[in-house]
């Protein structure tokens, strides 16, 4: 499944409860069925820490760090990137050490 | 600026008869406290000084609802501010980003900056503040700094009852300290946040401020924290308790019901966005690994 970031939120991504519905709506039952989703964020500028947190900080809670196996950045620039990368850190430093399956 | 809580129902402004030198966040307290009073309660003197048609500019008497003598000339058409304006819901929110954000006239990497700011302030308000007016805001260029004044002000139940709900706080001042420390939230005392809410967006604000060298107030309650500008020689450093940053505080202020924030953004110093995130990141990680470690379980050796 590939999701666009800016048909939903546009080229400033900061709208929590788009980013809610993505998450609720499409990734994590996306998830639930095995597929793998792509996060497509062309032509997106830039996006807020709590728009990104909003968007998989749930997923890396009820899946682990092994739900980054199955979803997917494309076409991040390197603020958003960074972002992302900051969101996915704190997410799997507050679960403690992988412990091999999902949580 | 002073301000008096005495009447809450009546609101009079008064201002220096020589001179108007008003930062966007006292706009935002003034249009914030007249939100809540009926127009026919709030009061204006007469103003004498030159600058005052600044506050007409700015839609201070519109938003009050007030009727004003003062013409404006109009001398700089398009002119870099973002008037008063009150936003209440997620959606305002959008809007306001797209729509007024462009009056500031900014590149694309400051307007990045100024609107993540914006949008991380607003979005506290609506979310956190139960404030029934929403959150007032504006913003002003300063050609001689060239710098961008943000203010942001709402009247709701302000940072220590928000803080309270998962984290104990005895004073303002204490809850203000905990709200700009990287991870903590009034959502939830679990780390990591909730899925909608880190607490990390002041510390992301105060961050942007540290770096560039500038200035980042917040007012809540009797509580007051300033964020001192760096001199240009001292090597920027976050830090994620706020109380180790160069920085001044009040716990015994007048009582200010909500939460009020100011910033001043310097533009031509303004730290690419990027390279800042890599400092905000390292740090939030660092603070995060802290507070889980200091919940670990130590052996028993006996």
């Amino acid at each position: 499944m590939k999701i666009s970031i800016f048909d939903k939120a546009g080229a400033f991504a900061e709208n929590k409860d788009v980013a809610r519905d993505i998450r609720a709506l499409e990734i994590l039952p996306a998830l639930e069925k095995g597929e793998e989703v792509v996060l497509d964020f062309d032509r997106v500028d830039a996006a807020t820490q709590s728009f990104i947190h909003a968007l998989i900080s749930d997923v890396i809670r009820k899946h682990g760090g092994s739900a980054l196996d199955r979803l997917a950045f494309k076409s991040c620039n390197d603020t958003v990137k960074k972002i992302i990368s900051i969101v996915a850190d704190y997410m799997q430093d507050g679960l403690g050490p992988p412990s091999g399956g999902s949580r | 600026m002073g301000f008096d809580p005495a009447s809450p129902e009546v609101l009079e402004i008064t201002a220096n008869d020589k001179w108007i030198a008003i930062h966007p966040i006292v706009l935002s307290m003034v249009a914030a406290l007249g939100s809540k009073v009926a127009p026919e309660n709030i009061h204006c003197q007469p103003l004498e000084a030159k600058s005052r048609h600044y506050l007409v500019r700015m839609g201070l008497f519109r938003t009050l609802g007030i009727p004003s003598d003062i013409s404006i000339v109009e001398h700089e058409p398009a002119g870099r501010f973002i008037p008063v304006t009150r936003v209440r819901t997620s959606d305002e929110l959008t809007r306001f980003m797209t729509e007024m954000i462009p009056l500031l006239h900014l590149e694309p990497g400051q307007a990045r900056t100024i609107g993540y700011i914006i949008s991380e302030l607003a979005r506290n308000v609506i979310e956190h503040a139960e404030a029934e007016q929403g959150a007032l805001l504006c913003a002003q260029y300063y050609k001689k700094s060239n710098s961008i004044r943000i203010g942001i002000a709402d009247t709701g139940v302000g940072i220590k009852a928000t803080i309270n709900r998962a984290h104990p706080a005895e004073t303002d001042l204490d809850a203000i300290r905990l709200a700009l420390w990287p991870g903590i939230t009034g959502a939830t005392a679990r780390e990591g946040g909730t899925e909608q809410n880190a607490g990390a967006g002041l510390f992301f604000i105060k961050s942007i401020a540290s770096v560039n060298r500038d200035f980042f107030v917040i007012y809540s309650g009797r509580g007051l924290y300033k964020l001192l500008k760096k001199p240009a020689s001292s090597r920027p450093h976050l830090k994620a308790d706020p109380f180790d940053d160069r920085h001044s505080k009040e716990g015994e202020l007048p009582f200010w019901q909500g939460t009020a924030v100011g910033a001043d953004i310097t533009l031509d110093q303004t730290a690419e966005f990027s390279s800042l995130l890599d400092a905000i990141g390292n740090t939030y990680r660092a603070a995060v690994r802290e507070r889980v470690k200091a919940r670990y379980k130590r052996p028993r050796f006996i």
